[in-house]
């Protein structure tokens, strides 16, 4: 794992450790930095398909649930209007939208990090508290394919970073 | 390499001496029109006007509203919005005509149809021709002086660079905005609302809002699609942009199918007989076609599209659904306005599609002509060096990425 004072240097030593070849690597920084989740060659997530799932189950759930009702579980006369007034049923399907989406989203995310997680070895590093404060982090996972450790030791110190540390798995 | 002066490329002048003469040419054909059939020139004329004016105040509410906000998205079109604001005077000329023609647009000027209808003898202190002009002017007065203001800071801030311009534009821009939504409502009731004397609704100001706003982002994207092919925009406005300024077409589009629904959903609940009068002609035979494809084009399908990530940050593809909403912007005018003139039922005529190309093609030139006179970007905002790197950066990674994947 290798430590670096700043988000320019993590995000360029990430970019030359994927040009390397390596795949199986994180980044960790106290604030989002959109282009390392590029430099690591993360750019495909499963979540907005998960999200747009969510959002159409809800829509069509929110709408027959409300036809269900009206039509055919409890059929009311309102104003003289048909049972299937779809006009009216319109906010309550979009409100279920969003609701099943929003649940989705966070569902989801929590799932594809799988999360909630109680150990991870990188906490084993000795400085890596500093992550959620003022230092920036870059690690290359043992179970990557490519990985050799005295290797990935020399090519890490080759990044210069402002410290270098074996973590413990 | 980078031109820091930002001069607009040559294509701008291209674009003003073509655009004008089309422009000439189908105001000349439409002013012919009215020889023929006076009537349907003032519909068209009425039409083709909100159009393009809608443009042009509609950037003024995103002038403001990126002033409030700050950001790289608000900096890269913002010369393209002031610009658009400084049209506005034309669209004061152009308005002239309809104020000339209020006769023929309005039945609330014809003594005979006050007095057949008692409800309109209630409304004539508000709906006569003298106040309606009145209030004419003080609407342009304040977007004028929003405009004059925010555009000759902006200009100081090119020359001097002074930090406080900055604070100026963004203090004026605050109350800038409330003023805006109190006289688009105004000049949505006067112009629009008012050609059914007898009808009203009271989110129709609001719908006109979001309408112009959405108007004039769908042309500041194409048009900012347009110069980044080009120096010196190419090298100032990434994918980050266009990620951003989608998002912000997404919300207007929402914003817009949330008004014109709220509008239609209570009057069809009420069902009262003098509400939904509006929507009857509305809603049937071609006009209830026409509604139909307004509700697809101007809301479903731009929504699904504009749903995607990888949909926004590509300007060949964001480019089409703002060309689509500038079009589709047209026919719900069209819906709007049209069925309140006489003749019964649904026709069209060759001065509905000549009108909007000859406003458009005048207000075109208008707008080249003043984006050309200054820088694309502003010079010395606070922002420009964090907005740039940002750029620098990312036109990087994405060369990387290119890489990686080649």
């Amino acid at each position: 794992m290798a430590e670096f004072d700043n988000p320019t240097d993590l995000v360029a030593a990430a970019r030359r450790t994927y040009q390397a070849g390596y795949r199986r690597i994180n980044g960790y920084s106290p604030y989002p930095i959109e282009e390392l989740s590029e430099a690591i060659g993360f750019t495909h997530t499963a979540l907005p398909i998960i999200v747009l799932i969510g959002g159409v189950l809800g829509g069509l759930g929110g709408f027959f649930m409300q036809y269900w009702m009206e039509v055919i579980n409890y059929p009311l006369n309102v104003g003289g209007k048909p049972y299937n007034s779809w006009p009216a049923f319109i906010p309550i399907t979009f409100e279920c939208t969003i609701l099943c989406a929003a649940l989705a989203a966070v569902f989801g995310m929590l799932a594809l990090n799988k999360l909630p997680q109680p150990y991870h070895p990188v906490f084993n590093a000795p400085n890596f508290a500093l992550a959620t404060r003022d230092s920036f982090f870059l690690v290359i996972e043992a179970s990557d394919r490519k990985f050799e450790h005295d290797a990935v030791m020399k090519f890490m110190s080759g990044l210069g970073p402002k410290d270098l540390v074996d973590v413990e798995v | 390499m980078i031109d820091t002066a930002y001069t607009a490329p040559q294509e701008v002048a291209r674009l003003q001496r073509a655009a004008l003469i089309v422009g000439i040419v189908g105001l000349l054909a439409l002013g012919a029109g009215a020889f023929f059939e006076p009537l349907q020139f003032w519909r068209s004329y009425l039409v083709g006007y909100l159009l393009w004016a809608g443009i042009a105040i509609g950037a003024l509410a995103l002038l403001m509203l990126q002033h409030l906000t700050g950001g790289g998205w608000g900096l890269v079109i913002r010369r393209v919005l002031e610009a658009a604001t400084r049209t506005l005077p034309l669209m004061l000329v152009l308005f002239i005509p309809i104020l000339l023609g209020a006769h023929s647009i309005y039945s609330w000027t014809n003594a005979e149809v006050i007095a057949a209808h008692p409800a309109l003898q209630e409304k004539v202190r508000y709906l006569n021709l003298t106040f309606f002009s009145v209030r004419a002017v003080i609407v342009f007065a304040i977007w004028l002086l929003l405009a004059f203001f925010l555009n000759r800071w902006s200009r100081q801030q090119d020359l001097t660079g002074d930090r406080a311009l900055a604070k100026k534009m963004r203090v004026l821009s605050g109350p800038g905005m409330v003023l805006f939504v109190f006289t688009v409502t105004v000049a949505a009731i006067d112009w629009v609302m008012s050609l059914d004397p007898e009808w009203s609704s009271t989110i129709f100001g609001l719908l006109f809002v979001a309408a112009w706003s959405l108007s004039a982002l769908a042309f500041s994207i194409a048009l900012t699609a347009w110069l980044t092919k080009r120096e010196p925009m190419a090298h100032v406005v990434a994918a980050l942009h266009f990620h951003d300024l989608g998002k912000l077409l997404l919300a207007l589009v929402m914003l817009w199918a949330y008004f014109s629904y709220s509008q239609f959903l209570i009057i069809w609940s009420g069902n009262l007989p003098e509400e939904i009068r509006w929507y009857l002609p509305r809603t049937h035979g071609t006009w209830g076609v026409i509604a139909l494809v307004v509700v697809i084009l101007h809301f479903a399908l731009p929504f699904l599209f504009l749903l995607s990530r990888r949909f926004k940050r590509d300007p060949h593809k964001l480019v089409l659904v703002a060309v689509l909403i500038l079009i589709m912007r047209y026919v719900d005018l069209l819906w709007v306005v049209a069925p309140n003139f006489p003749g019964t039922g649904f026709h069209l005529s060759w001065m509905d599609l000549v009108a909007p190309i000859g406003f458009g093609g005048v207000w075109l030139a208008a707008f080249s002509r003043q984006l050309r006179s200054r820088p694309l970007m502003p010079l010395n905002d606070p922002q420009l060096p964090s907005v740039l790197e940002q750029a620098h950066e990312h036109h990087e990674s994405e060369d990387f990425i290119e890489e990686a994947s080649a």
